[in-house]
């Protein structure tokens, strides 16, 4: 299978007076054709700014380097000014938390989705305003001729999410980025939205990058999952291995500290994960999840972060982990 | 402890200018419809819905930030809705309020210290007027170290400063924390230590808990019994355990639904280590 985005030796840097700041210190992740891929991680570990880097859209004192930034064969990093909003405009489709701040308070809702259809698409007013109605019933709104005319504060979260769906893939783009989609929305319309996107990735084959803090949403919604944790990637591999044998201390120790509906009334107290998450600015070499780790030792603060394949697919950048895992395996193996 | 008896309240919304000309009425809502609860002491109950099912403006109700329309609500012999002046700050003394984000509810140009001394000044609680000692105690309580004393709350961390914010409402001795959405701001491991700390308050000083949040897994683990919300009224309430595993209310059986699946861990992080 050769990769739609392939991600490598990320990394994005934050500049100020006195220096600058590491936040993602060297990612590789890859993205399939139609495939979705979870992207966890508690704030601050740097996967918000790695789902970013696809369409280079950075803050304008961070700067990114990387090994590559492939997206469907072609390098993203060396893409002129022109060619990049053609990159943005066609192949990726992106949505945010927060899709109140990303619509323009002034205008009717229908005709932010047309507008972006008669700018990227070049279609003519009437020809953008039907391909408008279309997609917001392709997006689940019921009565769209009546939603069109309506002003963003007028419609619900969840409404207004799936109005920045029908944007995001008005150019059916070849892959979505949906960054904390469903945070901001209660439990119910999650679940709506959530169905809404895998219904949409499976009838346009369109892959999906799901941002998310909530292991319970990407075990849901993906296939693959890389948690990520100070920057780096620290386990990768297939959802519902990673969930039910993870082979990196954070990805484990952040599984169970998950509450959980069906411990109700059992007054369990949950371990947590004792610390606080660190800080970029003071991040030292070696692995960033040592202060916090139970299995951490001396060698841990030489760890270079690269990944170790435990199972098929399965990586993890825990050497403690991986060499246990690699002997019990070859343990079982002999007869 | 706590006993509400059918509490409503309506707000008025804006009325448009045509509305006001011809002075009509304008449009009303129904936030909260004849709800009753009680809560007991060292109770944590749990008030769980969506946006908009009125869990908040009940909440308020409680210590008179919103004026019920009617209804009654008594704290131990006190009539909180007739309360007045000395006798509305002994109501609010007693029931204290934890918001969902501490930055905006804590004074940003006030050292911690400084803004737990002044709440328990403000109350005269005993052991205030010392003050070093009386911080000490509050910041120990919550798990802090003495040396936060002299921080600002943009130094802290989101964990610490909700810490902080506790530390702040148990200033003033109460019997009922209010937390309002108190751990949905925060990451999942330093959810886990709040959550913690409010059961270690509770065994600690016999603390009751009225505990907001829309997330039903993070009320599944904390509270004794549960209340559903829905469009202002108490669809369901029991015990936890009862509640989660038999619901007889449809919208807390859609809730439970929606909610995403559990993931179980099968083995141990090293295979034949200690799980």
């Amino acid at each position: 299978m050769t990769a739609l985005l392939r991600l490598e030796g990320l990394r994005i840097a934050f500049q100020h007076r006195t220096g600058s700041t590491e936040v993602v210190r060297g990612v590789d992740l890859e993205v399939g054709p139609s495939e979705t891929v979870g992207l966890v991680g508690e704030s601050g570990s740097g996967k918000s700014l790695t789902c970013r880097s696809v369409i280079r859209l950075m803050p304008s004192h961070a700067r990114m380097t990387a090994a590559r930034v492939e997206f469907d064969g072609r390098d993203v990093l060396g893409l002129s000014t022109s060619d990049l909003r053609q990159h943005r405009a066609h192949n990726v489709g992106m949505i945010f938390q927060d899709p109140f701040s990303c619509f323009d308070p002034t205008k009717r809702v229908g005709e932010q989705v047309a507008e972006t259809l008669r700018v990227n698409a070049g279609m003519d007013r009437s020809a953008a305003h039907d391909r408008a109605l279309e997609l917001l019933a392709s997006v689940g709104i019921d009565r769209p001729e009546q939603r069109f005319r309506a002003y963003p504060h007028e419609l619900s979260g969840g409404m207004r999410q799936r109005v920045m769906i029908a944007i995001a893939i008005s150019a059916k783009p070849k892959l979505l980025i949906a960054d904390e989609p469903t945070t901001a929305l209660d439990v119910t319309t999650q679940a709506q939205i959530l169905a809404l996107i895998e219904q949409l990735r499976r009838d346009s084959e369109m892959a999906v990058l799901l941002v998310s803090h909530d292991f319970g949403v990407i075990a849901q919604a993906c296939d693959r999952v890389a948690v990520m944790y100070g920057g780096y990637v620290v386990e990768a591999g297939p959802v519902d291995e990673v969930c039910a044998e993870p082979r990196h201390p954070y990805t484990r120790a952040l599984l169970e500290s998950i509450p959980n509906v069906e411990s109700a009334g059992q007054r369990i107290r949950r371990a947590g994960i004792p610390g606080q998450p660190p800080n970029p600015a003071e991040l030292r070499p070696g692995c960033p999840f040592v202060e916090r780790c139970t299995l951490a030792r001396e060698s841990c603060h030489d760890v270079d972060m690269t990944l170790a394949e435990v199972a098929p697919g399965h990586v993890t950048a825990c050497p403690i982990v991986a060499a246990a895992v690699g002997a019990a395996s070859s343990t079982r193996g002999r007869p | 402890m706590l006993s509400v008896r059918d509490v409503s309240k309506e707000f008025i919304l804006r009325r448009s200018a045509a509305e006001w000309v011809r002075r009509q009425p304008g449009d009303t809502h129904l936030a909260v419809n004849r709800v009753s609860l009680e809560l007991a002491r060292g109770e944590i109950l749990g008030l769980a819905g969506g946006s908009g099912s009125g869990k908040t403006t009940l909440a308020r109700m409680l210590i008179r930030l919103v004026e019920p329309d009617e209804g009654q609500i008594v704290l131990e012999g006190l009539d909180v809705r007739a309360a007045r002046g000395r006798q509305l700050r002994e109501v609010r003394r007693r029931m204290q309020m934890v918001f969902q984000d501490p930055y905006s509810s804590l004074n940003p140009r006030m050292s911690v210290g400084a803004a737990i001394l002044e709440a328990g000044r403000v109350h005269d609680q005993p052991g205030s007027e010392a003050g070093g000692p009386f911080v000490a105690r509050l910041l120990d309580l919550v798990r802090l170290p003495a040396s936060a004393a002299t921080r600002r709350p943009r130094e802290l961390s989101g964990g610490q400063r909700q810490r902080v914010a506790v530390a702040r409402a148990l200033a003033v001795g109460p019997q009922i924390l209010i937390a309002d959405e108190a751990v949905s701001a925060l990451d999942v491991s330093i959810q886990t230590q709040l959550l913690n700390l409010f059961l270690d308050l509770r065994d600690e000083l016999g603390l009751a808990v009225l505990f907001v949040a829309h997330q039903l897994s993070v009320i599944a683990e904390v509270a004794d019994r549960v209340a559903v919300m829905h469009l202002g009224e108490i669809v369901e309430i029991g015990p936890t355990a009862e509640v989660f595993r038999a619901p007889q209310a449809a919208y807390t059986q859609t809730l439970l639904a929606a909610h995403p699946r559990h993931v179980a861990l099968a083995e141990a992080l090293i295979p034949g280590g200690p799980a």
